[in-house]
């Protein structure tokens, strides 16, 4: 069987706007504006593409947004201090939820 | 404009055996020379460094330099045509025997001199003379600094050219280039360390500014962005590495028509270490003269005619990526 994930999908990825022209209109247009330049950089914003990319674990975008990264004048160190972002918010939220944990366990015991 | 409109043309009729001219064919675009008012030399391959993206394989085995008589010739052809700007490239132009007789010769012949330089075979010792003769004659220097980040840097260059390059840059400020009002201009460029395209120019030179002032107090002019060139050294390592179809696709994916007309080749017309002309330096390492045959400075006697076509091949995707290469 064909692999669930194949790199050249990457290159097709407007074809998804075939059977829903409208809606696929709206997000590509929307996506190519919340890229561009603004209150944040092009940089500052493929380096918050790339930690998403790793927590939301999209092979696409992790190869779509490394580029970018690089391509926008972001370095390694840059690249990995971001994933270290994501990763101290996700593994933070985890525990964070211990609050409830220590609540209920505090309230049900003696 | 070079870029004049043609009737509409498949492809596969236009008679292009490039890539280049293909995409330009189906865009109804023609490249061919404007108002040729820049002198580009590139005075040899001779290099102190061997940096991994440079298209004409320079290095310190190389032996290619100009010569004091082809010198001559060159400074005799400005004399015969002027230009607005006269650009020194190389190699390491400092590594020449004679610059400093040629940049004399050529200041007075032209609105602007430029010399190129990798910020390492300037600052080598011996070199204070030179310095002052750029002083002097207020020539331009126009820069590689590749990136903020010393790993990149260094991968691109070799290790320890991105500290050299900071002792350079500091060095040019206290000698009051890049300084305002100095009349001493000094210019960065930036390529990217990989097989990936360059950031937009406006916000980089914003951050280089920045960071390079706040981290190491250096202050310079512009900055400008340029994609590497599939090319010599920088295409074997694509080749070895197996990004070069990648990066090939990523450089036409890119085309932009609207950098055509704004091309450097349109107005430049460039002599090698030995005195062939090409289009640009590019044409250069790719071994494609000026107007189909080599051709010596000392045979032209007027600027290459407006609307000669200029070769292309896939390489020139380089200079069309995104907001180009001018």
């Amino acid at each position: 069987m064909d692999p669930y994930y194949d790199p050249k999908d990457l290159s097709r990825f407007a074809d998804i706007a075939k059977d829903a022209p409208d809606l696929g209109k709206k997000f590509f247009e929307y996506y190519g504006q919340v890229f561009a330049e603004g209150e944040l950089t092009a940089r500052e914003k493929a380096l918050i593409a790339l930690a998403v990319a790793h927590t939301v674990q999209c092979p696409y975008c992790i190869e779509a947004y490394t580029k970018a990264s690089l391509e926008q004048g972001s370095n390694l160190g840059e690249m990995t201090e971001a994933l270290h972002v994501v990763t101290a918010i996700r593994g933070g939220a985890s525990l964070v939820h211990g609050m409830q944990m220590r609540k209920l366990a505090e309230k049900l015991s003696l | 404009m070079s870029t004049t409109p043609m009737a509409p043309e498949p492809a596969e009729d236009c008679g292009c055996n490039d890539l280049f001219g293909r995409t330009l064919a189906e865009q109804r675009l023609t490249l061919a020379r404007g108002d040729t008012q820049t002198l580009q030399l590139n005075l040899g391959f001779l290099c102190d460094l061997a940096c991994r993206h440079c298209h004409l394989e320079a290095g310190p085995q190389r032996r290619e330099v100009m010569s004091r008589e082809t010198m001559a010739e060159v400074i005799a052809f400005a004399k015969r045509v002027p230009f607005a700007v006269i650009d020194i490239t190389g190699g390491a132009p400092e590594l020449v025997p004679g610059l400093d007789h040629l940049l004399r010769s050529l200041a007075p012949l032209t609105g602007k001199l430029m010399l190129r330089s990798n910020l390492t075979a300037i600052a080598e010792e011996g070199r204070q003379a030179l310095l002052e003769v750029c002083i002097t004659h207020k020539v331009a220097i126009v820069a590689s600094f590749p990136s903020l980040n010393a790993g990149q840097a260094n991968a691109q260059r070799g290790g320890g050219v991105f500290e050299r390059s900071l002792e350079t840059l500091r060095r040019l400020n206290a000698l009051g280039y890049g300084l305002p009002g100095s009349g001493l201009e000094l210019d960065l460029v930036a390529s990217p360390a990989g097989a990936f395209l360059p950031a937009g120019q406006a916000q980089a030179e914003k951050r280089f500014k920045r960071e390079l002032a706040d981290k190491w107090g250096i202050i310079f002019n512009q900055l400008y962005t340029f994609a590497n060139v599939p090319l010599g050294r920088f295409r074997a390592w694509l080749e070895k590495s197996e990004n070069f179809d990648s990066y090939l696709g990523s450089l036409r994916e890119a085309f932009n028509p609207c950098t055509v007309d704004g091309l450097m080749c349109r107005q430049l017309v460039s002599v090698a270490w030995d005195g062939t002309l090409y289009d640009c330096d590019f044409n250069l390492a790719a071994g494609i003269p000026l107007g189909g045959e080599r051709k010596h400075v000392s045979q032209l006697q007027q600027r290459p005619e407006a609307g000669t076509p200029i070769a292309t091949g896939e390489h020139c995707f380089a200079c069309t990526a995104g907001s180009g290469f001018t």
